[in-house]
Formats: structure tokens, sequence, C-alpha cells
């Protein structure tokens, strides 16, 4: 075995993968979008409220691996209550983690949130599954940026 | 050429034997290699006999007036006929060499499709149906406003013909559908379902990318008007496919593509175009693909295709029993009839997940809907496992897959 397998399937992977966080359809939402990974038929939807700055609510559907399942309910978790500079930020990093891209440090406040989402960052040494973790990031990007009509792909 | 010594005539395969002639398992020691349903190895015969040919004897093919021009142009041309000979087709000149399977069913569909298909008509295809045996009619049923059918598989998971026959009607013009699941292993009766569409006027094209490698195919014999296979499922080099059809009906059909090698004239006015198969060859073929496809149907022959069946479906059923013992394990069915592809879903654990955890045991399957998202729906799944056999594989492969695919669930169990 090149990796233990216990890196990736982390006992919160696991718990959040089989008792996702934040798992309801929002029935109001200011913003929301879609995220489709069609090699392995992932699928995702992301909603959100957006008050002024800040994300009020945040939450998803779908259905998934456990990879993908536990990148969005951690995902939701680490959002609620965040600008969305914060939330930015935090994306950003996590996504040069999995990537193996330069990763930048994130402001002291939100080093603990950082934290939280280090036991995916399992998924960089199987990069035939890093997009299961981005998966819901990029649901959440799009979802910004106003939701586009098709969902995101992260082919 | 083929060193298929590891065989003796009429007795069993020696898959452990085999392994020697297939350099990827000297190259990766321990490999549990379950992806032939995708594509084989190459044995040594094939990657030798290919490197060979250019270092020898290749040249552009056709038209060449020197004689290295010809050499090659023999080498492809041996590959046609003992295509033709595999298939027991009457005539080489009813095998067109194509990229693949996918390709062959796209000309069918855009050459063939327009010139035979009108508004109203309907083409029938199997809920097995691979994409590249669905989406290609999918269109040409929007481009003529016809109207694609599709076929059900029982709930045993094999081929429900008497609701086939209650779908066949005089607009049918096309019945396509799979010789071997590519999902299921489920073994369609193709041969009654031509005698049924034939009697309603209709032509049937066969998908026989799972067959061609593991079980004796003739085209006459099943009666079939079209039969399209993919030269890297049956241990060939990849980029080389064939269309087998028949002679008339070819011949009956416009160019799909033009350009060279395919025209008897041009002029500005007009072009004429090439008898079947050089119609439909537009361009440089895949000349060394053709000649490797050619010693790649030779190591099958040499093995003996009666007995690559019989030591593959020996091995399904043991697989079937060893898989079913795995507790949580969910096995599709295949119908009565099925061979060497075996789909699965572990419960509580994605496939994607059980596919990461399969290969840091070494074990190399497939994840995914296989290109077959018309029957997940059908089934309300995401995807499954696959594992599929090729000559290589033994009773130790299927052990390899059984223990990991429970190491997996003790770790998800946990």
């Amino acid at each position: 075995m090149t990796m233990d397998l216990r890196e990736l399937y982390q006992d919160i992977i696991l718990d959040h993968g089989r008792h996702p966080r934040n798992f309801r359809p929002m029935e109001h939402p200011t913003h929301t979008a879609k995220g489709h990974n069609p090699l392995c038929g992932d699928r995702v939807t992301v909603y959100l409220t957006i008050d002024g700055d800040k994300i009020a609510d945040v939450s998803f559907e779908g259905r998934g691996c456990a990879i993908s399942t536990a990148a969005a309910s951690l995902m939701t978790e680490v959002l609620k209550g965040k600008s969305l500079t914060e939330a930015q930020a935090l994306f950003a990093q996590f996504h040069a983690k999995v990537t193996g891209g330069a990763v930048g440090e994130v402001a002291e406040a939100l080093e603990e949130d950082a934290e939280r989402l280090e036991p995916l960052t399992g998924v960089k040494a199987y990069p035939a599954r890093v997009k299961c973790a981005t998966l819901p990031w990029h649901a959440f990007e799009a979802a910004l940026k106003g939701g586009a009509a098709e969902p995101v792909k992260t082919e | 050429m083929a060193s298929v010594m590891a065989t003796k005539p009429n007795a069993k395969l020696d898959p452990q034997a085999l392994r020697r002639e297939f350099p990827i398992y000297r190259n990766n020691p321990g490999l549990v290699f379950l992806d032939s349903g995708a594509s084989a190895q190459k044995p040594e015969s094939v990657i030798d006999g290919v490197a060979e040919f250019y270092r020898r004897d290749y040249a552009n093919v056709h038209r060449g007036v020197y004689q290295l021009s010809q050499r090659s142009t023999d080498a492809f041309e041996a590959g046609r006929e003992k295509t033709r000979a595999f298939l027991n087709a009457a005539d080489e000149r009813e095998v067109v060499f194509v990229r693949g399977a996918t390709e062959a069913i796209n000309l069918v569909a855009q050459s063939w499709g327009p010139a035979f298909v009108r508004a109203g008509d309907e083409i029938i295809v199997s809920d097995l149906e691979h994409h590249s045996n669905f989406v290609p009619w999918q269109m040409l049923c929007e481009q003529m406003g016809a109207r694609l059918v599709v076929a059900p598989t029982d709930a045993g998971g094999g081929f429900d013909l008497a609701a086939f026959e209650a779908l066949l009607g005089e607009r049918t013009k096309m019945v396509a559908v799979t010789h071997v699941s590519n999902v299921t292993g489920a073994i369609l009766p193709v041969e009654r379902i031509v005698e049924l569409a034939h009697k309603k006027g209709a032509k049937v094209l066969v998908d026989g990318c799972q067959a061609i490698p593991r079980m004796p195919v003739d085209v006459r014999a099943i009666g079939c008007d079209f039969y399209a296979f993919s030269g890297h499922k049956a241990y060939g080099p990849s980029g080389i496919g064939v269309l087998w059809g028949r002679y008339e009906l070819l011949a009956a059909m416009p160019p799909w593509q033009t350009g060279g090698g395919m025209i008897t004239q041009v002029t500005a006015a007009k072009t004429e175009f090439q008898e079947p198969p050089h119609r439909f060859e537009a361009g440089t073929p895949d000349i060394s693909g053709a000649m490797g496809l050619g010693l790649a149907l030779d190591f099958i022959e040499g093995l003996g295709r009666d007995r690559i069946r019989d030591h593959e479906e020996e091995l399904t059923g043991y697989a079937i029993d060893r898989l079913s013992r795995v507790p949580d394990l969910r096995l599709l069915p295949g119908g009565q009839r099925r061979l060497s592809v075996l789909s699965f879903n572990l419960d509580g654990v994605h496939p994607h997940d059980v596919g990461t955890v399969l290969d840091q045991h070494g074990v190399a399957v497939r994840v995914g809907h296989h290109c077959a998202q018309p029957l997940m729906d059908k089934l309300g799944i995401a995807g499954t496992v696959r594992a599929s056999l090729g000559v290589y594989n033994d009773r130790g492969d299927i052990d390899a897959l059984a223990a990991a695919v429970e190491a997996c669930r003790e770790m998800f169990s946990r």
C-alpha cells in the first residue's frame, strides 16, 4: 500500500459521510447551485442564505461517495457565520492543499476552521479522488456567482 | 508468431503460464487485473509483432508502386482476411476497419441511418446498452424524427424476449443490441432477436465488444446485418476496430467520411466513390493496428475460443459463488446465461470508495456507471464496482478481490 487507507478514511470522514451535517434543502435560499461529477455520478446542491456580507445559513443535498459527502458536510460547518471574504480564503487554502498548489496562510481567526478541513487533505495522494473533495466547494462558488443554469462540473 | 506454448490442445487454459506471455505482469508483480472488459492487456506476440512490422515492412498502404508499400498493404489486408475468417463472414469486403466499436456504430447510424430511416420509424435498443450503442441511435432519431424504443431486461437481468417481441412492429427499422452486457455479463439471445426482427423487416446491429474476446462468434450463424467490435478489448492494439456488414447493405450505403483512399475519380463537378470496404475508410488507416489486430485474433484462435469461453465461464461461476458469500455485497443479476463481467455494490459504501480501497489492495477494477446510465437509472443506483475477466485471470484473482472487498467492508463498518 502506498498510503495507509485510514489516513484517507479517517473517523471524522466516515462519520460525516454517514451522518452529514446541514443535509437539508433550504426553502428560500438567496443563492444556490448544483455540482455534478460525471465521472462517478456524485451530485450535490448547495444552498446559501447571504445576509449582507455574511453567510447566515448554508446547507446541502445530494448523493455521493464518503469523501464528497464528508467534504460538503464539513464545508457547511466551517462556512456558517463567515464573511464572503473569509469563505473565499478558506476555499483557496483548502484547494491548494488538496491539489498540491502553493498553500498560503489564512488569518488567525480562521485557523481553527482550516484545521477542521485538514482530514480531507489526505485525498491529495489519490489524484482520481481530489475532485470528490472539491466538488461541493465549486458548487458553493458557483452559487455565489449567481448560480449557473447548468450544474458546475468537475470534468 | 503466436507463442501460445502455455497450452496444449484440449487441455484447460493455464492462466499462470499464460501470464508469462503478458509483459504487464512481469512489470507489475502482484497485479490483480480485473478490468479486461474495459481493455485487455497485450500479449508479447502483438507487442513484438507490431514493433517488428514498423522495423521491417512499414510504408503507407494502397497505390504504392514500390515493394515496401506492397508488403505493408499485404500485412494490412491480411488483418482484414483474418478478421473475416474469425467472424466466419462470407467476404472480406464486408470487413471495414474503423477506430473501434464506437466509430463502427456511428458509421452505421450516420450512413445507413439517414438513407433508410424516415420520420415515424422506430429503432429499438436494449436497456443494457453501452452509451456507444445508445447515443448514436438517439441522435439519429432526433435528426430524422424517428422514435427510440428501449427493450427491457427482466427482473433476473436477462433480455426479455417477450417484451421485445411486443415492441417490434412494421415501423421498426433497426434493432441495436449488445451481444454480452458490459455491466452484468448477460449474454443476449442474439440469434432469436435477429429472427424476430427480420420477420418485421428490421435490420439488426450487434455490439460484440465483450463477446469477441471470450466466445465463438459466427456472424452468419447469428444472422445479423452488422457486427461491431474493438480490437483493444480483444488483446489487440487500441485505435483499431471493425464494422462487419452484409455486403449488399454496405454497398447501398453512402460514404460517411470523405477524403483520400475512398474514391475512384474526383473532378471539380463530381466524385465517384470506391466499393466497400474502402468507401468507408477515408484517409490513411491504422495500418499497424489492423496488422496487430490480426495477431491478436491469431492469439485468441491459438488458445481456442471454446477453451477461453470454458475457462471464463468456470471462473465466472466461481466468482459469483465467492462474491455471494461476502456479507452486504449485492451482485447485479445477469440472467441465466452470463459471462466474465460482474457488477456489484457493497451496502452503505459508494462504489468509488470501494474502488479506492481495492486499488490500495492491488486489485484493479472499474467503478462508476460503465457508460450505461440508462441501466443505472433503471436500477436506481449511481454506479457499481465491476470486475471483468481475461484469459490470464484465475481463482487467486477472485479470492484477492473478495478479500479486498471484505477488508473494505470492515473498514467502513468500524
